[in-house]
């Protein structure tokens, strides 16, 4: 189990883009949304919470159809599900090697972009706390729609109607935490429920990716 | 280990392929499947590989003891030859690496990226991946597509040898591996027949009579 | 002769058990009897109750005319989400018995629940022009609906993306069933994020305090008219899935032989 986070991450790696694109394309947004909205500093303190969780959910959006299409690609699938590893654990494991090189970084980059947008001083706890909780759903919600794609030619943009409404809840609470936290209101409600989903979806979850790849690969 | 095989039958796409499969292979033993094109060799082996269901029939393994080899040699091309080895060798908790590389002369290029193989290298080191598994069962489709002679002697010569180990080795495949301890089983009389009725539950729930 | 035959058909049918119904051909047997008079039971449901509703029933203090609208903006609501609750126990039916009939309903009544759910959002546009002084307000509910939009047209999505028909019912019924969950998280979510405008469940068992009687006949009427028009819309296009699966059943064994 251990040997194939090592291998996805070092594939990540050295495929290139595995980093990079996700962070860049979340800074994109950043910029580009100012440059839409007007350089008004209180527009944007407003708007931040809200932009910086829909970048961070487009961004890791883009590289979800790469959790299992190459390994399907190449046959390695095939041969995964014939190993000795229960095919659930195989899901989790590459759903977490996704959320380490997506959700991460951008948990880690986001107070950067945070500045860009001018969101205020008391915000920037919440912004890390709740992407680093959120972020893994997006993985494990969006490895379910790549099981559900995965013996499809084209895809990706399936992927994403299948996986964004999937995402509504999640992005609901994590918007709504950074949004409380940087007008200073309470913000455990939203915090405790968005960890709910992500334990929830991270429990569950699996199960579903795992059928949807057996019925794929049949 | 013994692979049992009775009565099996298998489709593709809903359509049934073969009907009554019926073998049975057992430590020591060497099947090799034969058969045109299109007739299910493949998808017989990923049936038995538990890749997916069969329409009817039994297959029993004993324990956990099939590796299985398709078309594809789930290569990553950004890893080198020994990371991808060593890979597929702690996913089945095995540490023996080098012997694998080194039984198919693949030694030399331990350090070189997989996507830098040939076509028949890449295969060598596809069929490497077996000796990491440690399983009993090795299950192979069509396993010298791009290999010269000297490699098919090659690789003969390892599937003897896990044949004299107490291994066994279910092969789909058109050339001759020069195994002559192997049993050939001709799939063209299990060739599904023409309207068979009531086989695949897509024929049998639509197939019927109604406007 | 022939009665004799009908006798034999009836006598069978009276003695098979519901999952029977399952097998393609009697249900397409039975429901052959019955789509018409489902279809025409529906019509006249559907015009009493909508004559009734918008021309004889009096005009609301507070809303003037608009309020007729419920005859539409409310049945279409409520159908929205039973068709969504239908495809999921129809899904589970697939996963569990394997009865295709089921999956293909399911299918069936993909685009009909997007049909009703849209019509629940165009009337809840122009109800609320003129009630809240614009087509489009967050308000939770109607943010739901627009949620269960993109919910239904990724279910139909997924179906029509996937070429082999049995592999297309087995994901499309686990995403049924996920989907279920994440669009009653949705729900929740939605009403966390904003408390709105929307008056409070119109429809509910104590419906004396909610809506008078003069309003609430027709409205029955009219919800009748639209479940007996959902359950023939789904009768009708799952005899059409089962007609081309059986082509293509057909098809297949010609290239076969």
């Amino acid at each position: 189990m251990i040997a194939l986070f090592y291998r996805d991450m070092r594939l990540a790696v050295r495929a290139g883009g595995g980093f990079g694109l996700g962070l860049a394309f979340f800074l994109l947004i950043a910029v580009l949304v100012p440059l839409g909205v007007g350089p008004e500093g209180t527009t944007l303190a407003k708007i931040a919470p809200g932009i910086l969780w829909v970048g961070a959910l487009l961004s890791c959006l883009l590289s979800l159809d790469r959790i299992f299409a190459l390994d399907y690609e190449d046959g390695s699938l095939d041969l995964l599900l014939t190993a000795p590893m229960p095919l659930e654990g195989v899901v989790a494991i590459k759903a977490f090697a996704h959320w380490t090189v997506t959700g991460l970084p951008l948990t880690l980059a986001a107070p950067v972009l945070a500045i860009l947008l001018n969101l205020p001083a008391e915000g920037f706890f919440w912004l890390v706390v709740s992407l680093a909780l959120g972020t893994p759903a997006l993985s494990v919600i969006g490895a379910f729609g790549a099981a559900l794609t995965v013996g499809l030619k084209r895809g990706g943009l399936l992927l994403s109607l299948l996986v964004l409404p999937l995402y509504v809840p999640t992005l609901i609470f994590g918007a709504e935490v950074v949004k409380r936290g940087a007008t200073g209101a309470e913000t455990l409600t939203p915090l405790v429920l968005l960890a709910g989903i992500t334990a929830g979806a991270a429990a569950f979850l699996p199960f579903a990716s795992a059928a949807a790849i057996r019925i794929n690969l049949r | 280990m013994e692979l049992r095989v009775s009565s099996v039958s298998i489709a593709r796409g809903g359509i049934p392929l073969l009907e009554g499969v019926s073998f049975v292979l057992r430590a020591g033993g060497c099947l090799v499947l034969r058969g045109a094109n299109g007739i299910g060799k493949t998808t017989l082996l990923r049936t038995i590989a538990g890749l997916q269901p069969a329409l009817g029939g039994d297959i029993s393994v004993g324990g956990d003891a099939i590796a299985y080899a398709a078309h594809a040699d789930g290569l990553k091309s950004t890893l080198t030859v020994a990371e991808n080895l060593a890979f597929w060798a702690a996913v089945y908790g095995t540490g023996a690496v080098d012997q694998a590389l080194a039984r198919m002369n693949l030694s030399e290029l331990r350090d070189r990226q997989a996507a830098n193989l040939s076509a028949g290298q890449k295969r060598r080191l596809g069929l490497a991946r077996l000796l990491v598994t440690g399983r009993a069962l090795w299950v192979l489709d069509e396993p010298t597509v791009s290999l010269d002679k000297a490699s098919v002697a090659l690789f003969a010569g390892v599937v003897r040898d896990h044949l004299k180990a107490g291994g066994a080795a279910l092969i789909a495949t058109h050339i001759d591996l020069g195994l002559d301890e192997a049993e050939v089983l001709e799939l063209e009389p299990f060739r599904a027949k023409r309207n068979a009725r009531g086989s695949g539950a897509f024929d049998s729930a639509f197939g019927g009579d109604f406007a | 002769m022939l009665s004799l035959a009908r006798q034999n058909e009836k006598a069978y049918l009276n003695t098979m058990s519901l999952w029977e119904y399952a097998n393609p051909q009697k249900f397409m047997l039975v429901s052959g009897r019955a789509l018409p008079a489902i279809t025409v039971v529906a019509a006249l449901c559907l015009l009493a109750g909508l004559i009734w509703g918008f021309f004889f029933t009096p005009d609301d203090y507070k809303q003037g005319s608009t309020v007729k609208i419920i005859y539409l903006h409310v049945p279409a609501a409520m159908m929205a989400i039973n068709a969504w609750v239908m495809m999921l126990v129809a899904s589970l039916i697939w996963l569990v018995r394997r009865h295709h009939v089921s999956a293909l309903a399911a299918r069936a009544a993909g685009p009909v629940g997007l049909t009703f759910t849209l019509i629940a959002l165009a009337t809840g546009a122009i109800w609320g022009q003129p009630m809240w002084g614009t087509w489009w307000a967050w308000d939770p509910r109607l943010t739901s609906f627009l949620i269960l939009t993109l919910f239904y047209l990724g279910y139909i999505a997924l179906w029509s993306a996937i070429e082999d028909p049995d592999t297309a019912a087995d994901l499309t019924s686990v995403l049924c069933i996920v989907g279920s969950v994440f669009a009653l998280l949705s729900r929740y979510a939605v009403n966390f994020w904003n408390q709105g405008l929307h008056q409070g469940a119109s429809l509910s068992l104590d419906k004396e305090e909610n809506v008078s009687d003069v309003y609430w006949f027709p409205l029955l009427v009219c919800i009748a008219g639209f479940v007996l028009l959902f359950l023939a819309l789904v009768l009708l296009r799952t005899r059409t899935e089962i007609r081309a699966r059986r082509l293509s059943a057909l098809l297949a064994r010609e290239r076969m032989g």
